[in-house]
């Protein structure tokens, strides 16, 4: 189970690096999610999973069964989880406003902010 | 309860300001209040912690090997009570609105966020709620960036959001497997469950993804570009509190991490940090060299001297913390001034860019002195603040015999200086390309110059009296690598 985990965060990691260093600013947003979700799956492997002991305690004892698992990592990955959505649900928003103002999806064709000097020896010149 | 109240206060001003989004003018004294009440709340907490005191509290009841504790010493008291000055200098500074303001009025809510979030990271002693705290400071960044601003802001947020959330990624990561290994979450059982010996062949690797996140976040070298990308489609006001804090906090967050919690870590990560910070520190002051616009020369600046701090914390001494914490406080004062004097020039001359304008000596006179005291307090010219923070640290570095460190620290003074000096000679003292400098707007000056005069006056103090800050900043951080240098 630990194996198969680990498989698919690596398959995960690597299809979001992939996309992260494309130009087109979608596909950049889709990998950095997928790496939160690869990160997601980390935190929730912290606290051993396939383990069907419950995470109680009874009323004498103040340690849970060793092969329970652990309850605060799914509390975690809960908290990340709904982080990184509002964080996605931004950048969605952000890329489209961006693609539709600056009429492209390129990343490289975009140089409001830095524009490029017309000489190199001479910076760039902003409009204020 | 008055830890908590850095957090609570701004939280409780940022509805508030969300209810008067309509009313531009009370909206902007709500904000003013609110951040009047949380330097009062700041300042009890510092008196309340002293100098080598520690408040804290546990939250909801939990005792802290379970629940979120927020702990004040005077490491987290005193960068709170910077954090609280600025924001209210700042809030001061937006009323003489040198910039326009936002139309939809979410400009205070997202500031007070960022304030709460700041003031979060700052207090904290829990790795998760760390985490919390550094995304909430992230989204009201971005906020900020990209509220009333057009094309450029979009793109720079763009920028500034694809590099901040892999580091907040790398963070995230390294806590799962931190807690993975040690079961523990809390700063003080995380100190006492790393120096297990079966964990010492797995820990230094996910310490290094952990302070791979915070470096990405403060801008070191080699991943700096999403800081100069982005800064400069900030108003001067703004620019003033993200640029003068937010890369100051994540430094914070290293110096306390390594310094107290992970402390006992292999040579080979101080030597590295040591020669990443002396590689931000040049990187970072050539690019401002190159450039001619205000804020990305100021920018640049940031980045540079976000060297001096790393180097402070790759020294891993009491003296090279206590250094670091008086650096980092003259460094946001120094900072948010020269910014703040940057806008006030923008306004007076009519541009950021050096070679279109001039003339401000004449017709500024006072902007001339207030430029002066927070220059050469940035190049760290005897005797400002910036010069006992650089001495504290070369002094450290060759103490412990890190010639190349601290040399190269001294040489990248001479071009601040440069940089400096050129700001000087295009912006005040050559006459204005356009003739006289009457292309100057009529803006009421009287707030911003207000609050530009106050940042001036405490960098003054703490250049020409610096004893009582060096001794607190000694105290503050005596708890540092205490154990001795690894």
């Amino acid at each position: 189970m630990t194996f198969l985990v680990l498989m698919a965060i690596s398959v995960v990691v690597a299809a979001a690096v992939y996309l992260s260093l494309s130009r087109d600013i979608f596909r950049v947003l889709v990998g950095l999610t997928m790496l939160g979700a690869a990160v997601n799956l980390i935190v929730f492997a912290a606290g051993r999973f396939a383990s069907l002991t419950p995470p109680l305690l009874a009323s004498a004892e103040d340690a849970q069964a060793a092969a329970a698992a652990n309850p605060l990592v799914q509390a975690l990955v809960l908290t990340a989880i709904v982080i990184s959505f509002a964080l996605l649900c931004f950048a969605l928003v952000l890329g489209a406003r961006l693609r539709g103002a600056a009429g492209s999806d390129d990343a490289q064709e975009m140089h409001t902010a830095e524009p490029i000097p017309p000489d190199p020896l001479k910076p760039p010149e902003l409009e204020d | 309860m008055l830890v908590l109240s850095p957090i609570l206060v701004p939280l409780l001003t940022a509805i508030l300001a969300v209810m008067l989004r309509h009313h531009q003018r009370s909206q902007q004294w709500l904000s003013v209040a609110g951040a009047a009440a949380l330097l009062l709340c700041a300042l009890a907490l510092m008196d309340d912690v002293g100098s080598g005191g520690v408040v804290s509290v546990a939250l909801g009841g939990w005792s802290p090997p379970y629940g979120i504790e927020l702990v004040a010493d005077g490491l987290s008291a005193v960068m709170v009570l910077i954090t609280a000055a600025l924001g209210l200098g700042v809030l001061v500074y937006q009323m003489s609105a040198t910039e326009p303001a936002d139309e939809s009025g979410m400009l205070h809510p997202l500031f007070h966020g960022l304030l709460a979030a700041v003031s979060g990271v700052l207090l904290t002693a829990d790795l998760f709620n760390l985490y919390v705290w550094f995304e909430l400071m992230l989204i009201t960044v971005l906020g900020l960036l990209v509220v009333g601003g057009g094309l450029r802001n979009q793109e720079a947020a763009f920028k500034y959001f694809a590099l901040n959330m892999l580091g907040a990624l790398l963070f995230l990561a390294a806590v799962a497997m931190l807690y993975g290994a040690t079961g523990q979450l809390n700063f003080a059982g995380l100190s006492e469950a790393v120096r297990h010996e079966e964990l010492k062949a797995a820990l230094p690797v996910y310490i290094a993804i952990l302070i791979s996140g915070f470096l990405l976040k403060a801008a070191a070298f080699p991943l700096f570009f999403w800081l100069p990308a982005s800064y400069h489609t900030l108003s001067a006001p703004l620019l003033a509190l993200i640029g003068g804090l937010i890369t100051k906090v994540s430094i914070y967050v290293l110096l306390r991490l390594m310094g107290q919690v992970f402390v006992d870590q292999p040579g080979v990560f101080y030597e590295a940090l040591g020669w990443i910070a002396v590689a931000t520190m040049v990187s970072g002051v050539l690019g401002a060299a190159y450039h001619w616009d205000l804020r990305r020369i100021l920018a640049f600046h940031i980045v540079s001297q976000i060297g001096y701090l790393l180097l402070a914390i790759a020294l891993a001494s009491p003296a090279g913390g206590s250094a670091g914490l008086f650096f980092m406080i003259h460094n946001i004062l120094a900072k948010a001034s020269l910014f703040l004097i940057a806008g006030i020039m923008w306004r007076t001359a009519g541009h950021y860019d050096l070679r279109r304008i001039g003339g401000l000596y004449p017709a500024q006179p006072l902007l001339a002195m207030l430029f002066l005291i927070a220059g050469f307090s940035l190049v760290g010219v005897p005797p400002s603040s910036g010069f006992w923070g650089k001495f504290l640290l070369v002094q450290e570095s060759f103490t412990q015999g890190h010639y190349a460190w601290g040399g190269l620290a001294l040489a990248v003074g001479f071009l601040t200086l440069y940089s400096m000096v050129k700001i000087w000679l295009e912006g005040f003292w050559k006459p204005h390309p356009l003739g006289a400098a009457s292309a100057a707007r009529v803006v009421q000056l009287g707030p911003a110059y207000a609050s530009v005069i106050v940042l001036a006056i405490l960098l003054l103090v703490m250049g020409l009296y610096p004893e009582p800050l060096i001794r607190y900043s000694s105290a503050a951080t005596a708890s540092l690598w205490a154990g001795g240098v690894p």
